[in-house]
This record gives structure tokens, sequence and C-alpha cells, in this order.
């Protein structure tokens, strides 16, 4: 076999394979992103796609309970009653207020089941999006590593 | 000071401007004086950044609440230590940092060669303060540090407003490793801006031979060395700090971290192709020039809020800035490629599957292959938003799937390459050098299997790690052994001799003893194990050979924070071991809380406990422990790495004679004198 078709074949190869595994884990962890207000207009299969919600934590509707946390997500005027029922502790910036990302998918009443919840706490004293301002963040995403 | 800062800022930019035009007439009339002028403008912003920074160090010292980012950031009671964190804990103090530590190196630069390298220097001036330029822009026009609080007047002028106090550094960036992690991770960010200059520069100026090369070696390896320790610390901080039990979730903010780094490594190995065979210059090129913008895509990820992280700051306007700087730097890289593609002829070819330079193409295959992979991993929502209209992310498994084989692939080469011949190994040579220790690492394999290892993944990896360290030892033996021939001295003298005489080669062999130690740690993940309980005072729990039990739970009050700290005692086979101190603290300024993990860190496995709040129902403490087999052999890898990196940038001890089993007669001349008849000697670097 000519030498350029040896180190064609090898890189073919791992480029192949890498590949292949880049879409297997494609399909394992591939999750949507959508506003509150989309969810509520979505149907069928798409309801139950893994998905990732954004909006504030509603003041006042933190409940915690035995092996879930209840919480109310708002935004663009619509709210959604959320139940987190991951393992690990809520993120130390998840309170009153804070802007949070929510990963799991809707029950059928009307909930929303978040196995990973990542919180944004936004210093009262930042600029809002798309000012200049800074904010820190923690997340229960398990550790991979 | 704020109107100091503010004024050497704009100093700094008409400095550099000057730098930039200068440069460019200094470049097309070769006048001396202008050469000069130009440098010296360089010098001058470098300068001019330092005082600026300098100013704002002092307006946290001083508790200047006037300063907008002193508030935001500080407070009196913050400790003198975090003040000094401050500086890069938002986004306009990070990004005149960023230009801090660009100004280090440029500085360096200016000096170092400010007698030499006649006609590339105006050329790397130019473009150095050409990124200068941008960052001053932003530190200036975009998102500066100086500004202050007031309120409009009536008279229609502006009232200075002071406040008592600021709102404190947020929680989680109040750890030791917060003040030495980012200096590190942005250290390796700006330094690749160096070899980025001298590769444009020469492509540009046709600068002959390799010697842009020779020159930008060591600014690479300080880029890569603070790269690789940055990225190690920051890991080390999520570990400690966020509470979660470990060091890497693939969050698009550590994903930008290792885009470069992957690049940089590639360009590290792809570049003694360039050296010794003439090959692989267009690649060379290429990987610089990414390996740059990934630097600044990096830096725009953290900033833009592109893409959600953990660890962004918010989301700001600021990313179009990037994306523009982006792009002004693709198309004029790709400008500078295809008008000067000719001065990159390759001057060999390819001549064996099995040789040295095959190992460097696949290494380079695989890391690109790597980075590919994390890019489009982490750019995914934006990509799939564009295409599709819905925005998709992907997770770990994505990552993990492409990533761990690569990286077990990347082992094997760590092993393989360094001794294969250049051009063509011969069937004898690779039996010489591999027979044994790939008995030994299958050996190993076996013993493992036997004692019940099934994860594939970790026992491949230990296979390797085995059949690694056997390679670099053997090579470290054999010539530690010449030299104990010699010179009589003990076999570990003879082998720090045999590095100081060549410390390229066996800094580069240390370095890669340090990344078998990291894929040993990161082979540890697959036996992690967890446990969660709410404590009654007395009550235990079990996790591993380790029981903890709760002795206490208090109330600490410090001068920035109170802390809610569990006493727990670990007990193994019953007999008290040690007390560990879990705890949360809570923030009076910022009213934000942090957790303090508490770890028993051993060579075989690290106790990790975790203070997790209060039962909602019973109100009693809840304990999460977790039980992270062989982590702390991340953390010693890390150190061997960066060991390594120092051995390898420090000048051979004198002209020497190297070993090297595997090198074909046919390539390099035996010298008459060896020593012994299996082994070849050659002069010099590898």
């Amino acid at each position: 076999m000519q030498k350029q078709a040896k180190f064609g074949l090898g890189i073919g190869v791992i480029v192949l394979s890498m590949a292949f595994l880049a879409w297997l884990g494609y399909g394992e962890s591939k999750t949507y992103y959508h506003t509150i207000a989309e969810l509520q207009t979505l149907k069928g299969a798409d309801l139950t796609h893994r998905m990732r919600l954004g909006g504030t934590v509603q003041a006042g509707t933190i409940r915690r309970l035995s092996g879930r946390v209840d919480f109310v997500l708002q935004g663009e005027g619509k709210t959604l009653p959320i139940s987190y029922v991951g393992s690990d502790p809520l993120p130390d910036t998840f309170v009153d207020n804070s802007q949070a990302l929510v990963e799991g998918r809707p029950a059928p009443d009307g909930r929303f089941v978040a196995e990973h919840v990542q919180a944004k706490c936004a210093s009262k004293y930042e600029a809002a999006p798309g000012g200049n301002g800074g904010a820190t963040s923690s997340s229960t995403q398990p550790s991979t590593m | 000071m704020d109107v100091f800062g503010s004024f050497a800022l704009i100093l700094a930019f008409v400095c550099a401007a000057y730098a930039i035009v200068g440069g460019i007439a200094a470049i097309l009339t070769r006048h001396p004086l202008l050469i000069k002028s130009a440098r010296q403008a360089g010098i001058a912003t470098c300068a001019l950044i330092f005082l600026a920074t300098g100013s704002l160090v002092y307006l946290f010292f001083s508790d200047n609440f006037s300063v907008a980012y002193v508030v935001a950031h500080s407070n009196r009671d913050l400790a003198t230590f975090y003040k000094i964190a401050a500086l890069w804990s938002g986004q306009e103090g990070s990004l005149l940092f960023w230009s801090c530590l660009l100004a280090v190196y440029v500085f360096s630069v200016l000096i170092t060669y400010r007698n030499k390298n006649g006609e590339l220097m105006p050329y790397v001036g130019v473009v150095m303060a050409s990124v200068q330029i941008f960052f001053l822009t932003l530190n200036n026009f975009v998102a500066s540090p100086f500004k202050v609080l007031g309120t409009p007047a009536a008279n229609g002028t502006f009232d200075l407003v002071a406040r008592a106090d600021g709102n404190g550094l947020t929680p989680l960036l109040q750890y030791p490793e917060m003040v030495i992690h980012p200096p590190n991770l942005y250290s390796g960010y700006t330094g690749f801006t160096i070899p980025f200059a001298f590769a444009l520069a020469a492509l540009l100026a046709r600068y002959p031979g390799e010697k842009w090369i020779h020159l930008t070696r060591k600014w690479t390896m300080i880029a890569w060395c603070f790269q690789t320790s940055g990225i190690l610390l920051g890991a080390h901080w999520a570990y400690a700090v966020l509470g979660w039990g470990g060091y890497w979730g693939w969050d698009p903010v550590e994903n930008a971290s290792l885009l470069p780094w992957l690049t940089g490594t590639a360009f590290l190995h792809s570049v003694i192709m360039q050296e010794k065979r003439g090959m692989m210059k267009v690649w060379n090129v290429w990987l610089v020039f990414i390996t740059f913008m990934l630097c600044i895509l990096g830096t725009m990820l953290t900033r833009s809020g592109v893409v959600s992280s953990v660890h962004a700051f918010a989301q700001s306007s600021i990313g179009t800035w990037f994306v523009g700087f982006l792009t002004v730097i693709f198309l004029v890289c790709f400008s500078a490629y295809l008008y000067n593609r000719d001065y990159l002829k390759s001057e060999n070819q390819l001549d064996s599957v099995v040789s040295r330079e095959s190992s460097f193409l696949f290494n380079n295959l695989i890391l690109l292959v790597s980075c590919v992979a994390v890019l489009s991993g982490t750019l995914f929502p934006v990509f799939s938003e564009w295409i599709s209209g819905s925005r998709i992310s992907v997770g770990a498994p994505f990552f993990n799937k492409v990533n761990i084989p690569i990286g077990l692939l990347l082992l094997f080469l760590t092993g393989v390459g360094p001794l294969l011949a250049w051009r063509k190994t011969s069937l004898d040579s690779l039996k010489r050098n591999f027979g044994w220790p790939a008995i030994t690492g299958v050996f190993a394999g076996a013993i493992a299997f036997a004692f019940g290892f099934r994860e594939f993944y970790a026992l491949v990896c230990l296979i390797l790690c085995v059949f690694v360290a056997t390679t670099i030892g053997r090579e470290f033996y054999r010539g530690a052994r010449v030299i104990r021939s010699r010179s009589g001295a003990s076999l570990v003298a003879s082998a720090v001799d045999l590095t100081m005489r060549n410390t390229r080669r066996y800094g580069g062999y240390i370095v890669h003893v340090g990344m078998v130690l990291i894929f040993i740690g990161l082979a540890g993940t697959a036996f992690n194990r967890d446990a969660q309980k709410e404590m009654q005072l007395g009550s235990t729990l079990q996790i591993g050979p380790y029981k903890l039990l709760l002795q206490s739970y208090d109330q600490k009050p410090e001068k920035n924070y109170t802390a809610e700290r569990m006493i727990v005692e670990v007990l193994q086979d019953n007999k008290p071991l040690m007390m560990l101190y879990p705890e949360r603290r809570f923030f009076q300024t910022s009213e934000q809380s942090g957790t303090m993990v508490a770890i028993y860190s051993t060579l075989r496995e690290d106790l990790y406990v975790v203070y997790a709040g209060q039962s909602p129902e019973t109100q009693l403490p809840v304990v999460h422990a977790y039980l992270n087999p062989l982590v702390k052999f991340i953390w010693l890898g890390g150190a061997v790495v960066v060991l390594g990196t120092l051995v390898a940038l420090l000048p051979n001890r004198r002209a020497v004679l190297v070993l090297s089993g595997a090198q074909q007669p046919a390539v390099v001349q035996p010298l008459t004198h060896a020593l012994t008849p299996s082994v070849t000697l050659r002069e010099g670097h590898d």
C-alpha cells in the first residue's frame, strides 16, 4: 500500500471513530433550551425532550420538602412550578430572585421536574444583562470527572 | 487615583497607536530612529498599563468607594489577600488585568530583543501593539474600571458620590486559589500572544529559516505552563469550593480554557518536526494562529454570555467586540498566509507510518480532533440555533465519549512517540524499546483484572500508564547508567546530571511522567462513591473504610462572615483518625452563602465531606460525603508537569551526548566512542 494511503487510512479511521462516538454522545445528552412561554406552547413528542429552562426564582416560593425542593420560576410574564428532585445539594446562589437554569423534563401534571439547577445570583449592585456587570453562579451539575 | 488610572489608560492607548503606526512606517522605511521610537512607544504602553493597574489596586487597598468597580467587588472587612483577587473578579477589572499581563509579556519581549533580530522585531512589535490596542479600547471605552459613582446636579454638573462601604467580593471567590488560579490562566491566555506575534511577523517578513520557532519556543512553553497550571488550579478550586465532589464538569468556560491548551500542546510537539525535518510549516503557523484565536474566543466566552456557564461574568454586549476582533485576526492571518504561502514549503515528506514523524502527526491529529469536539460541543447551542432554530446543548456524555478514547490514544503515543526513530523505525528497534514496557503494562493489567478491576477504560488507562512510565523510566535508567559508568556517581545523581545535560529532552519526559500521574487520577473517577445522611449528634455515616461521627455542630462568627460548622470525627476500623470541619459561610455584606468542603486526602483516595445544610423537616444538619479515589495524583501530576516544563526551559549544562536506543544509523552518524554496543550516542536536542 502507498504510504500516503496508509496515512489516509489511519487518519480516516481515527476521525470516523471519533465522529461516531460524538454522534452517540449527542444522542445521549442533547438538551433543548426553551423559555417558559415556549414550553407552554409545546405539544406531543416535543414535550418528551430533555430541556433546559431559564428564569427568575419567584420570591417566597422556595419550599424544601422531603426528597424534593419546589419553587416557581418566572420569565416573560409567565410562571412555571418546578420540582427539583436531584440528589446534589442546591447551589449556595439559589435564593429568592436569583436567576436559575433548570434541566429536566415536563411532568404530566404541569410541573417541571428538574434534575439539575444552576443558579446565578445577580448581585444587587451589578448591572442587569446588557450592562457591564458581573455575577457568580454555581450549580448542582454532578461531577463528571 | 481614579483620574490617574483613566489618564494612564488613555495615554497607553495613544502610545499603542503610535507603536502600530510608527512600527509600520519603520518596516516600510527601515529608518533606525523610527524603529527605535516604535519600540519605545511599545515599552511606554506597557509602563502606562502597569500604572493604571497599580492605581486600581491602590483604590481597592484604600477602600475608595466612590469608584463603581471597587464598590461592586470589595468591602472594608474584606481580607487584604482578597482585595488583590477583587481586581479580576469582575468584567472591567479582569479586562484590565488581561492588558496588564499582556503588557508583562510585551515588555519582556521588547527588552529581551531590543538589540537582536532587527529585521523581525518591528513586525513583532506591530502585531503585539495591535493586540494591546484592542484590549485598551475595551479598557478605555467599553468597560472602564475607573467609572465613578455620581448623581446629576441641578446646575447640569455631576456630583461625585462615595458609599460608606462596598458590596464585598462574591463568596465563591473568597478562597486562596482564586488569588492564584486566574493570574495563571490569564498568563496562559495572554502568553500565547507572543508566539502568535512571532509567527505572523515571520510570515509577513518572510523571515528565513526556523529561527522564529527557536525564538518563540520558551515563550510558548511559559504560556503553556501557565495555561496548564491555571486549568488545574481552576479544577482544584471547583473541587474544593463548589462542594459537588468533582473538578471538571465540561462547563463552557472550563472548555474554553482547554481549547488553546490542546492546540498549544499540539504545537509544542509538531514544532519539533519543523526543527528536525523542515516539515509541517503550514501546520505550525496555523496551529499558532488558531491557538491565539482560541485564547481570544475563551476570553470572549467568559464575558459575552454567548453560552451559559457556571463561571461566566454577566451577559453583555462585549461579545460583539470580540467577534469583530476575531474576524480581523482571521482575515489578517489568512491574507498573510495566502500572500506568503510559498515561504512555508515543506522540505521533506513522511517516509513511514512507524516513525517519529508519524507519531507527531497522529499526536497532532488526535489533539485537533479533541479540540474540534470540545469546541463544537461548547458552541453547539449557538450552531444549532443558526441551523435549525432550536437551541440544543450537549452535556458530559458527549464530551466524555469522544475525549476518553482520545486521551488514551494520546497516552499511548506519549509512551511510543519519543522512542521511535526519525524517518523509519525497524522491527528490532521496536522490540528493544517497547518489549519490556508492553509486557510490564499487560502484566499490571492482568493483576488488576485478577483483583476485580473491571472498568474497561480504567483498566486500559492503567495498562497504558504502566507502559508509559516504564518506557520513560528505562530511558532515564539507560542514560544514567552510562553517566554513572563514567563518573562513578550514584544512579540518582547521574539521572539528574543526564537531565541537566539535555533539559529539553528529559524535561519533556518529566512532563510526560506528570501526564501519566494525571491520567491515573482521572481513571480513579470510575470508582467514585457518595453517601448523604441527616445527622444527629453522635450518629454515624459509613462510606468505604471510613465512619463519620458527628460530634458537634456550632456557629462561628468571623470578621466578614458567620460560619455554621459541623465537627466530624473520622474513624477507620473504629479507631480515631482525624477531625473534619465542613462548614457553610454566610456573608453579611453580600447576603450570600458559600460552602467550605473538608477533605481528608491521601494518595489512595479523598474523603470529601460537605455540610449540605439543614433538613427542612427535622432541622438536622445533613452531611454529604464522597469517596474519590486517586484524586491526589491529578494535583501531583500537575506539579510534575510544571516542574518538567521549568526543567525544559533551562539551558543545557554543556554540550552533551545523549542516549538514543531508537536512533537509526541511516539518520545520525554513530560516534566512534560509543560506550556500550547496544546503544548509540548522539548530540543533543530532541
